[in-house]
């Protein structure tokens, strides 16, 4: 019955997703965290800075963003990512590239809700013995606020998951490409868009389960 | 200006401020400066590779009908996914366990899928089992993908929506004697989609930029595809990929601004609930509705 997916590598194609996504949400994440501290900044400039990248990041499609990595980053200004001579592997690395720049805008207004969360009382404190704002940030209000946007992050990581499939725009080995190829191929269009449905139904309502039980046993009882 | 984390800066924490807002800036001015260079080096700095945007002809032959079929297929989408999405919404909450279960995998199911996917899928459907002709097609396909998608995310949306409403509403309805039909209907329902609208419009800015993918995956002549042709026309793929960018950029900002409006609106009108749900609440506050993913705003491609 499942024949007709002899001669495709499709746990390959689902496994390329699995590293973009993997790779993209660590690399947000840091990007995103700084732009969360600058975003909450008392120097006035970063604090435009970070408003600005959110605001433009988040209003253009990922689409044209993982497609002028492509065509513009590579094409006109030769970034290669350190891979000039392997096509694969370079837009594999652009394409990350662009996942990062994108997600990291949703990552930083996440983290930006959870430092909201904070009492008052908490920084208050905290500067009443002495800390400055980045120890205040680090040791005190972060920590907390981590703790409390993990339902939003999870999320924003499920949103980064199925959004790796724009990466078949430019080429890049993953499960929509194949899944296009194949549907062009072979005639049992049902079943191949079951199977890749299902392939992303299994890789993200676990995540979505896993990290919102891990959420409400990390939140911080108030 | 003194917030929760900083005090108000006296002589030294100003000091410092400015020492930190010159090293930021010229870091900034570095990159800047860096970028500038790049596209002197590759000649996209040129007049005539800018020039183009300056007449109409660029304007009037590419990037409008481009920009027309966005905003088309994204309005078409909308209009047919909010009526489904509501229908959904109100179906898993029904009493009977196997409309309720039933709406719940749906909603679940496509919520967990790529739009792409959808669309890809959508396209080849088209092509085998229906003779929509081959200029269409595209269009339809975005279409499909999108609604499915997006129905499933306002479902959750309008969920959430008469969720917050309080449980007054319900039994004062039921006081004067309407039946459960009715309620809903008249009662609930339009004071749920009222409470939901900023993030219903919010939602819209996800719908016009997934039209994209339509563009570079089943050559659906929108904005981005059309980009393409102008850029094939006029050699100038980054000038192209900023104007187009920046044409994106204001079009979702209006929207954006344009779902705050209502929401401040909404928030101060007195005939509301008050239970105003805008994108933030429906995305920080899971706990209102289980399993709360993808809640629209996150999902450009694919959703995000």
């Amino acid at each position: 019955m499942f024949d007709f997916l002899e001669g495709y590598d499709v746990l390959g194609a689902f496994w390329m997703t699995v590293k973009l996504t993997a790779l993209s949400a660590v690399g947000s994440l840091i990007w995103g965290t700084l732009l969360a501290a600058m975003r909450v900044s008392p120097v006035p400039l970063m604090r435009g800075f970070g408003t600005a990248y959110v605001n433009i990041v988040r209003n253009i499609p990922l689409t044209v963003i993982i497609v002028f990595t492509s065509l513009g980053l590579a094409d006109i200004f030769g970034v290669t990512m350190g891979a000039a001579d392997n096509f694969d592997v370079q837009g594999f690395r652009l394409a990350v590239l662009g996942f990062i720049a994108y997600t990291a805008a949703f990552v930083c207004e996440a983290i930006r809700s959870g430092i909201n969360t904070v009492p008052l009382g908490q920084a208050e404190a905290a500067r009443a013995i002495g800390l400055n704002f980045s120890q205040t940030l680090r040791l005190i209000v972060l920590p907390q606020a981590f703790r409390a946007v993990i339902n939003p992050l999870a999320n924003v990581l499920i949103a980064l998951t199925k959004n790796t499939t724009v990466a078949a725009a430019i080429g890049v080995a993953e499960a929509a490409l194949l899944m296009k190829e194949m549907i062009e191929n072979e005639a049992q269009t049902l079943a191949i868009g079951a199977v890749f449905a299902l392939g992303f139904v299994v890789l993200t309502l676990p995540t979505g389960l896993l990290l919102g039980w891990l959420a409400k046993r990390l939140a911080v009882k108030r | 200006m003194s917030s929760v984390l900083y005090d108000t800066p006296g002589p030294r924490a100003k000091r410092r401020n400015v020492l930190l807002s010159v090293v930021f800036t010229l870091l900034l001015l570095l990159v800047l400066w860096w970028v500038w260079q790049k596209m002197d080096d590759k000649n996209q700095l040129e007049w005539n590779l800018w020039e183009p945007f300056t007449t109409g002809a660029a304007w009037t032959t590419y990037l409008l009908p481009g920009l027309g079929n966005t905003l088309k297929a994204a309005a078409i989408s909308m209009v047919i996914a909010l009526p489904l999405g509501a229908v959904f919404g109100i179906a898993r909450m029904s009493d009977h366990a196997w409309v309720r279960g039933a709406a719940g995998t749906v909603v679940e199911f496509f919520r967990a899928i790529p739009v792409l996917l959808l669309m890809l899928f959508a396209n080849e459907f088209y092509v085998r089992s229906t003779d929509i002709s081959s200029e269409q097609r595209p269009l339809y396909a975005v279409i499909t993908g999108l609604v499915l998608y997006n129905a499933s995310v306002l479902a959750e949306v309008v969920r959430a929506g008469i969720l917050s409403l309080p449980k007054g509403q319900t039994e004062a309805a039921y006081a004067v004697g309407l039946r459960k039909g009715q309620t809903m209907t008249n009662i609930l329902l339009p004071q749920a989609v009222t409470a939901m609208l900023p993030a219903i419009v919010s939602q819209l800015v996800v719908i016009v930029k997934d039209t994209a993918l339509g563009g570079v995956m089943l050559g659906f002549p929108e904005l981005l595809n059309s980009r393409q042709t102008l850029a094939a026309n006029y050699a100038n793929v980054i000038p192209s990929f900023i104007v187009v960018a920046i044409v994106y950029i204001v079009l979702n900002f209006l929207l954006t601004s344009f779902a705050s409006w209502l929401e401040q609106r909404l928030r101060r009108s007195k005939k509301s609930t008050g239970a105003v749900l805008g994108e933030d609440t429906v995305e920080v506050n899971p706990a209102a509705v289980r399993g709360t993913y993808g809640t629209g705003e996150n999902t450009g491609g694919g959703g995000f």
